[in-house]
């Protein structure tokens, strides 16, 4: 567990605001809850009375009120855009968030998605209603193959997180049939790893045991060895791995994890450095999900949704669950029902549908050739952050390259009386979302920068001289700059101690005064 | 006089007969932050030296409260329940989380001192 | 090549600053036998135009659900979503924003969320929602570990109203956990006697309202017998709008409610992305995955929002979190929040009573058609029927004909002998053209290929 906490309250020190009677600042608006704004009456939809028709409801009809406030269109479209000013975006700034991969979410991409024959288009229509539907996700699958040399594809995953269960599912089926799931009940994590890794283990339970990352950022072979046994169902990496080096000794160490009778299962979270320079399955992955919203550019959407196909090897590709699509000549049909080794069912329906549209129009784009640049400028971007700040900032393993995001920890912070908290804060008001904090957590204060491709020379020199200049004001004691941060953003620093000490989850009517 | 001695995981054991308070260290509290939720032990639990009793939450924390010896739960704080920000007030008075009635009161020679604990401490920063 | 900004020039400079000759000096930690030397087997880069042109032949070869008389529910519903939903969500703060790790510069996400949890709870009659979950099914799922947490049990019972590939994803996460699944088999009629499969060793019980068969269900009942042996009940629904006319799960003794939110806001997109709905009561809060949206304070006293109660969370909890979900569904839970509230209370409503009318209005048709019997008492916009001949041809008959004529069971439930039923839906899109045209078309369709 992540036994690390930090301040979570503001301090006394905050600046003087001046105020308006509106408590707006010009374009940066003030603005009320649904709850306090609409009206129950009130709507933004015109719709036709119903027939009048003798009810089927039965005694279940609700009766009531609800208590859901309605909106004019005028009155909606005011409210949510108000509501969108208040965040940072990809569109508007970079994002320097390590394993996060922010590129660019083309919008040829939305387009595309919206095309009535993609999305108005029902899961259970019949197939022969679907077949472009069908060419698609099987288009799109050969593609994932054809990038990490894998054999076979699992599309049904929603997310990552989910992805990752669904490859511990797929081991865990593969061991099952050896008539090993009695025996075989440890999976090896090393402790730099993201917290889906033993979270998606510890579900279908498997216990977890750290595997340590050596001195020099990656995990040793003899490392993984000493932690192999024939009580260990698997070793999850994450390659390039969280400290943003490649794991060098992967081969070697799958090797180790196959002779043990074990499965590699690689979190392919971190896959934007490598497309077109290596392939996963040449390395000795057996399984590996795919972050769609990350290398292949589909839209965060403010926390999703996503899509995390899993691709697998020879050795797991029978356990893949379904459903998943088979080519018959010309025309496409769907196994929606084991009729092998398939271990079960992830989620209802297809897959996320919606972003195999997207990825697939990124492929394209991109092609072999983009692709392979793609992840070379990838890398080139965090090197080039990283060499442009490494004077400065101190990193945990050295001055060496990394791949594509760049590890600081806070040591060079030392004696500053700023935290990495703090300096992350202080970007806000340069107008920059903040890089990743405190993770992994095998660097103190840890600050992972991933830049991506999608960022111009001049955009990545403004933000290296801003940092610079943030780093060099925290060194020379300008400690106000920091511990009140931000003062700019449509909020100051928030309470989150009370949030958590006293949740407040949602709306509630206020109860009538007495004069009511 | 209760005796207050500690372990290596920052949890702490004040004795009082054979009935022992446990909470977690000043050093622990500062680590974790402002404390916003304490799981506590059902009373009657029995508790291996070394096992899971309780968890202390943070906002962005979590931490693992292991029995520093053997025993069974007698007794939980229920202010800490209510107040969870008594662990940063006073972890080593009013912010006990639960008391052990000492299965083997052998068990407390392997505990740290305070000034061992300290000693330790020193060794971390 | 238009999404990538750095020109050769750029590159050369950096790779100096980096202090590297070449490109490939930053890949030498890749084993030098896995280094790809030639261009992976995919085509060379393509203007939009080629894209779009590619794509769209693709779309080409599938009829969209609009362009036919459209019967097909089974667990994700044709609505109309108003032109605005699409263009708000499409805003690039929304669409291209991080998770809210960072409230102060994402209020608008977080209060959004907030907004978006309330309505979840209003609706369902629950005290507090979770800011999405992927979809009803896996939502499902998860509730289902959340009994487990709860009740420190490990068997679930599964009604036969629930969706079967519902039940398919629970008792998938089931086996691979080795927990207990009781599934009973396929109920058409709402007739089954759950409550003598709970017993002391069941955490919960898990009943879908309106049901796979459309079927409307009084969970009172099955509340009472699964909280006299200690157990939880979990409501599941497929079908949004239905709150707008029937009694919410939580004011019948549920404990958890789960459901697809997709009806609201969202497109059909061929089964994703959707949007998992997850409600429960305030003693469980901390036993509930997901994230969650809370009001506080800011360091100027102003009313903010934030992520809380993380530490359940997988970024802190790790192995020992209530569950491993990370990204949710986001744009599509705001997409809903957008769409209810434009609808607001009386606009929900009158929705609903539409469904209800049009849903009424084609099952008078179809139960007249010699052969053909609607098969539920009660239902809101979705029922099943029996037909004299095998579903599956005929609903394929009838697509050949132009008209979507709903699930034929077998394709869900191909063992459980209910090969002649199809379950049928109707929205506030079908026309009272469609419903004639489908009546015209079953009953020309049974005429013609005759009875079994």
């Amino acid at each position: 567990m992540n036994t690390q906490g930090r301040p979570t309250r503001p301090t006394r020190e905050s600046a003087a605001r001046r105020g308006s009677f509106t408590g707006n600042r010009a374009l940066e608006m003030e603005e009320a809850l649904i709850f306090e704004t609409g009206r129950l009456d009130a709507s933004g939809v015109d719709i036709e009375a119903p027939a009048p028709v003798k009810s089927r409801l039965g005694p279940h009809a609700r009766d009531g009120e609800i208590g859901l406030p309605g909106l004019t269109e005028p009155e909606a479209v005011r409210h949510y855009v108000r509501l969108s000013r208040k965040n940072y975006s990809i569109d508007a700034g970079l994002y320097p968030l390590g394993s996060c991969t922010m590129k660019h979410n083309p919008r040829l991409n939305e387009k595309l998605a919206r095309l009535p024959g993609f999305a108005d288009l029902h899961p259970l229509q019949p197939l022969s209603t679907v077949q472009g539907a069908l060419a698609l996700i099987d288009a799109l699958a050969r593609a994932l193959l054809t990038i990490t040399g894998m054999r076979a594809a699992a599309m049904s995953p929603k997310a990552g997180a989910h992805g990752e269960l669904c490859g511990m599912m797929t081991i865990k089926a593969a061991i099952a049939a050896r008539g090993e799931e009695q025996t075989r009940k440890v999976v090896l994590v090393p402790d730099a790893a993201h917290g889906t890794n033993p979270a998606s283990a510890a579900l279908i339970g498997f216990s977890v045991r750290a595997v340590p990352s050596g001195a020099e950022g990656v995990v040793e072979a003899d490392a993984a060895r000493a932690a192999l046994g024939p009580d260990v169902a698997a070793i999850m990496l994450t390659n390039p791995n969280t400290c943003g080096l490649f794991e060098r000794h992967i081969v070697d160490i799958a090797e180790a994890a196959h002779e043990a009778g074990a499965y590699f299962y690689c979190d392919g979270a971190n896959l934007n450095a490598v497309v077109g320079k290596t392939r996963p399955g040449d390395l000795g992955v057996d399984a590996m999900h795919i972050n769609l919203h990350k290398t292949f550019s589909t839209p965060h959407g403010g926390g999703g949704p996503g899509a995390g196909p899993v691709v697998f090897s020879d050795r797991l590709a029978a356990f893949a669950p379904v459903p998943h699509v088979v080519r018959d000549g010309d025309a496409f049909r769907l196994v929606e029902r084991a009729d092998g080794d398939e271990f079960g069912r992830m989620a209802a329906f297809h897959g996320q549908m919606g972003m195999f549209v997207r990825a697939l129009a990124y492929i394209l784009s991109h092609g072999a050739d983009g692709l392979k640049q793609a992840s070379e400028d990838a890398v080139l971007a965090a090197n080039y952050v990283r060499a442009s700040l490494s004077d400065l900032m101190s990193a945990p393993f050295g001055d060496r390259h990394c791949m594509h995001e760049a590890l600081f920890d806070d040591h060079w912070l030392k004696d500053s009386g700023v935290t990495t908290l703090d300096f992350a804060k202080a970007m806000i008001d340069e107008g920059y979302h903040p890089m990743t904090v405190y993770f992994p957590l095998i660097a103190h204060g840890a600050m992972l920068i991933e830049p991506t491709e999608s960022e111009s020379k001049a955009s990545l020199d403004l933000f290296i001289m801003t940092l610079r200049d943030l780093a060099m004001s925290a060194l020379a004691g300008e400690r106000e700059r920091f511990v009140g941060a931000p003062y700019d953003a449509p909020r100051r620093r928030l309470d989150e101690t009370r949030a958590a000490r006293q949740p407040v989850l949602r709306w509630t009517k206020p109860a009538p005064t007495p004069m009511e | 006089m209760s005796e207050i001695r500690y372990t290596k995981d920052h949890e702490y054991l004040r004795v009082d007969g054979d009935v022992g308070a446990v909470g977690v260290s000043d050093h622990a509290q500062r680590q974790l932050g402002d404390v916003v939720f304490v799981e506590l032990p059902t009373l009657g639990a029995k508790f291996a030296k070394g096992a899971g009793a309780a968890v202390v939450e943070s906002v962005k924390a979590a931490s693992d409260v292991f029995a520093p010896v053997s025993g069974e739960v007698v007794a939980v704080n229920a202010e800490v329940d209510r107040q969870p920000g008594l662990i940063n007030e006073d972890a080593l008075g009013r912010g006990w989380i639960f008391k052990l009635k000492l299965a083997d009161l052998s068990e407390l020679d392997a505990l740290l001192s305070q000034a061992d604990y300290d000693a330790f401490l020193e060794t971390l920063a | 090549m238009r999404y990538l900004p750095l020109d050769d020039s750029d590159r050369a400079l950096m790779l100096n600053r980096v202090g590297v000759a070449d490109i490939d000096a930053l890949f030498a930690d890749i084993p030098a036998d896995k280094r790809l030397t030639s261009p992976l087997d995919l085509p060379k880069g393509a203007g939009e135009i080629e894209v779009e042109r590619a794509l769209t032949r693709l779309a080409g070869k599938n009829v969209a659900a609009g362009s036919v008389p459209f019967f097909l529910g089974a667990g994700a519903y044709r609505h109309h979503v108003p032109a605005t939903v699409d263009h708000l969500i499409q805003r690039s703060e929304f669409l291209t924003s991080y998770t809210p790790y960072q409230p102060e510069i994402s209020q608008g996400t977080l209060q959004a969320l907030f907004e978006f949890q309330t309505q979840v709870a209003l609706l369902t009659g629950m005290e507090v929602a979770n800011a999405s979950m992927y979809d009803g099914s896996t939502a499902c799922a998860e509730a289902m570990l959340m009994a487990h947490r709860v009740t420190r049990r490990r068997k679930a019972v599964l009604s036969g109203g629930l969706h079967p590939q519902y039940a398919d994803v629970a008792s998938t996460l089931a086996r691979l956990a080795d927990d207990e699944v009781v599934r009973l088999p396929l109920d058409v009629g709402a007739g089954e006697d759950l409550a003598a499969a709970i017993d002391e060793a069941t955490s919960c019980v898990i009943v879908q309202t309106p049901d796979f068969f459309g079927n409307l269900r009084d969970l009172s009942p099955v509340a009472a017998a699964a909280h006299a042996k200690g157990a939880l009940l979990i409501a599941v629904f497929t079908e949004a709008v239905a709150f707008g006319a029937i009694r919410p799960p939580g004011a019948m003794g549920a404990d958890i409610v789960v459901g697809e939110g997709q009806s609201l806001g969202g497109a059909l997109n061929f089964g994703g992305p959707y949007l998992g709905l997850f409600a429960a009561r305030t003693p469980h809060v901390r036993q509930m995955p997901g994230r969650l949206a809370g009001e506080t304070v800011d360091a100027d006293g102003r009313r903010s929002f934030v992520l809380t109660l993380s530490t359940r969370e997988q970024h802190i909890r790790r192995e020992k979190a209530t569950s491993n979900i990370c990204t949710n569904s986001g744009l599509c839970a705001l997409a809903f929040s957008i769409h209810l509230a434009l609808l607001g209370e009386a606009g929900l409503k009158r929705l609903a009573a539409v469904n209800h009318a049009n849903a009424v209005e084609l099952a008078e048709r179809l139960d007249a058609i010699e052969g053909v019997s609607v098969l539920n008492d009660a239902f809101f916009n979705e029922f099943a029927i029996r037909a004299p001949r095998e579903a599956s041809g005929l609903v394929e008959e009838l697509a050949r004909r132009g008209i979507i004529a709903g699930l034929p069971v077998s394709r869900l439930a191909p063992d459980a002998g209910l090969d002649d039923l199809i379950v049928v839906a109707a929205t506030e899109l079908t026309t009272a053209a469609d419903r004639a045209a489908y009546a015209t078309a079953l009953a020309e369709s049974l005429t013609r290929g005759g009875k079994r």
